[in-house]
């Protein structure tokens, strides 16, 4: 039952599966980012209060939802490499923070560009904003740590501690409009009971939010690809694998 | 030599407390450097007491944050450079023992001397003596959870390059949250309204800090020291 967990340690195996699987979530981002850009900009109707303003969502909800994601995903990954010592790990976690880091960015800056029509401000320190905020100082702590130490293994497992003790702060993100009076928006989508949203809005949404997973897994299958055969520059398998 | 645990945690707790007051200019340094930022913001902002008691919680705060993550930098640094920190870690006690016992003692002079200290400062910045409670309440359990992250912190990079602006890069963002309540507490107190919420928040932290952090940077100088 084990076996696959076990197959997942060895670096070429990983590689070929990493490969393999890149066209396959490529093909399916496309898909899905297609339906919910046409839909989603096109098709929905105008929200009755914010107007056409409010297809930003589009664009900053999978971004925002991305930038938790991509940071439980290297946590995990770094627990994984930190506790039954599997390198490989280390790569999912050194590939998957640029990414996240990334997405935080994206996040704050259409966050920040709807926030202007609909708060009449770019920026205000609400804790949502704030964490997330946060949340980018986190990955780029994750990410200097691992480049600070002069043995590539010791700054890959310093920075994996950190990222699984950075955890913590996901669920402050998370739950930061429940907790503080936010002038954000509570859930409106991931929530007990029908989803404070009409079907023509929701459904380009989740769409969108498929396409931004799919396109981080592929994205990630790539950058993996890079950090394995850098990582494994010295061994036989990675000169057959270049030459071919 | 065979000693028990709680021996050996009061020999490392006294050999700490001793070296630091053997070098009395590394322990007044944090001290002058949270009074000089405290002195900056009134020059930079406005000198008018009233505008300034508006802002002293926060202005007290973001000072004592960063003058205590100054200092976190020698909790491993000098021990790991000569030494002596692997001599400990294979004395035969945990490693765990030895961090709690140097991450108190690193508290005491530090953290401690800065809550004895606040007074002085909140005086000059306009806080009633009324909020003295207070305020002393919540930089002490603030100054407490900051230490244990800073362990965590000073752990990972005591062997890095450049690593005290990275252990800053660290810590700061993990520190947020203690701002958030301890400006909060304070500013509550010298409106003269309960401030038992923010201060239980921050109890809260501390004891989530006491219990899990000293595992967590017994694993960041496990890495260090391999």
């Amino acid at each position: 039952m084990w076996t696959w967990f076990y197959k997942l340690a060895s670096p070429p195996y990983v590689y070929g599966v990493a490969a393999a699987l890149v066209p396959w979530f490529l093909g399916g981002a496309a898909l899905a980012l297609m339906y919910g850009l046409i839909a989603g900009l096109a098709i929905a109707p105008p929200d009755y209060q914010q107007g056409e303003a409010y297809r930003m969502i589009y664009v900053h909800v999978p971004s925002a939802v991305l930038s938790l994601t991509v940071y439980t995903v290297m946590a995990a990954a770094s627990a994984v490499a930190l506790i039954w010592r599997i390198k490989v790990g280390h790569a999912v976690a050194a590939a998957a923070a640029p990414v996240g880091a990334s997405f935080t960015i994206l996040a704050l800056v259409t966050g920040s560009l709807w926030g202007r029509p609909m708060w009449g401000t770019y920026w205000a320190w609400d804790p949502r904003l704030t964490s997330e905020l946060i949340l980018l100082f986190l990955y780029v702590g994750v990410m200097s740590l691992r480049s600070a130490f002069e043995e590539p293994s010791r700054g890959d497992r310093a920075a994996a501690l950190l990222a699984t003790v950075g955890i913590v702060n996901v669920p402050i993100v998370h739950f930061s409009v429940v907790w503080w009076n936010s002038l954000h928006q509570g859930a409106t989508i991931v929530k007990l009971g029908t989803p404070s949203m009409p079907g023509s809005m929701l459904w380009p949404l989740l769409s969108m939010w498929l396409g931004f997973m799919l396109f981080f897994a592929a994205v990630l299958c790539l950058r993996l690809q890079g950090e394995v055969l850098n990582r494994e520059r010295q061994s036989t398998w990675v000169r057959e694998a270049v030459k071919s | 030599m065979n000693v028990g645990a709680l021996a050996a945690f009061n020999l490392i707790v006294r050999r700490e407390l001793c070296l630091s007051f053997r070098r009395p200019d590394q322990l007044l340094q944090p001290l002058v450097f949270f009074l000089i930022v405290t002195t900056l913001f009134p020059l930079g902002l406005s000198l008018q007491l009233s505008l300034l008691r508006d802002m002293s919680p926060g202005v007290l705060w973001v000072a004592a944050l960063l003058s205590s993550v100054l200092s976190l930098d020698a909790l491993f640094k000098s021990d790991a450079d000569d030494g002596t920190l692997e001599q400990l870690a294979l004395c035969g006690q945990g490693l765990t023992l030895i961090v709690v016992a140097k991450t108190l003692a690193h508290w005491l002079v530090s953290g401690a001397a800065l809550v004895v200290f606040s007074p002085l400062v909140g005086t000059a910045l306009g806080i009633p003596p009324s909020a003295f409670g207070t305020m002393m309440l919540s930089l002490g359990l603030g100054t407490l959870t900051l230490s244990w992250l800073g362990a965590i912190g000073a752990g990972l990079t005591v062997g890095a390059r450049r690593g005290n602006v990275l252990l800053s890069l660290i810590v700061l963002p993990l520190a947020m949250p203690l701002l958030i309540f301890g400006a909060g507490a304070t500013d509550r107190a010298i409106s003269g309204t309960d401030a038992v919420g923010p201060l239980y928040f921050l109890a809260a932290l501390c004891v989530f800090a006491c219990t899990l952090a000293p595992f967590a940077a017994t694993a960041a100088l496990r890495i260090t020291l391999e």
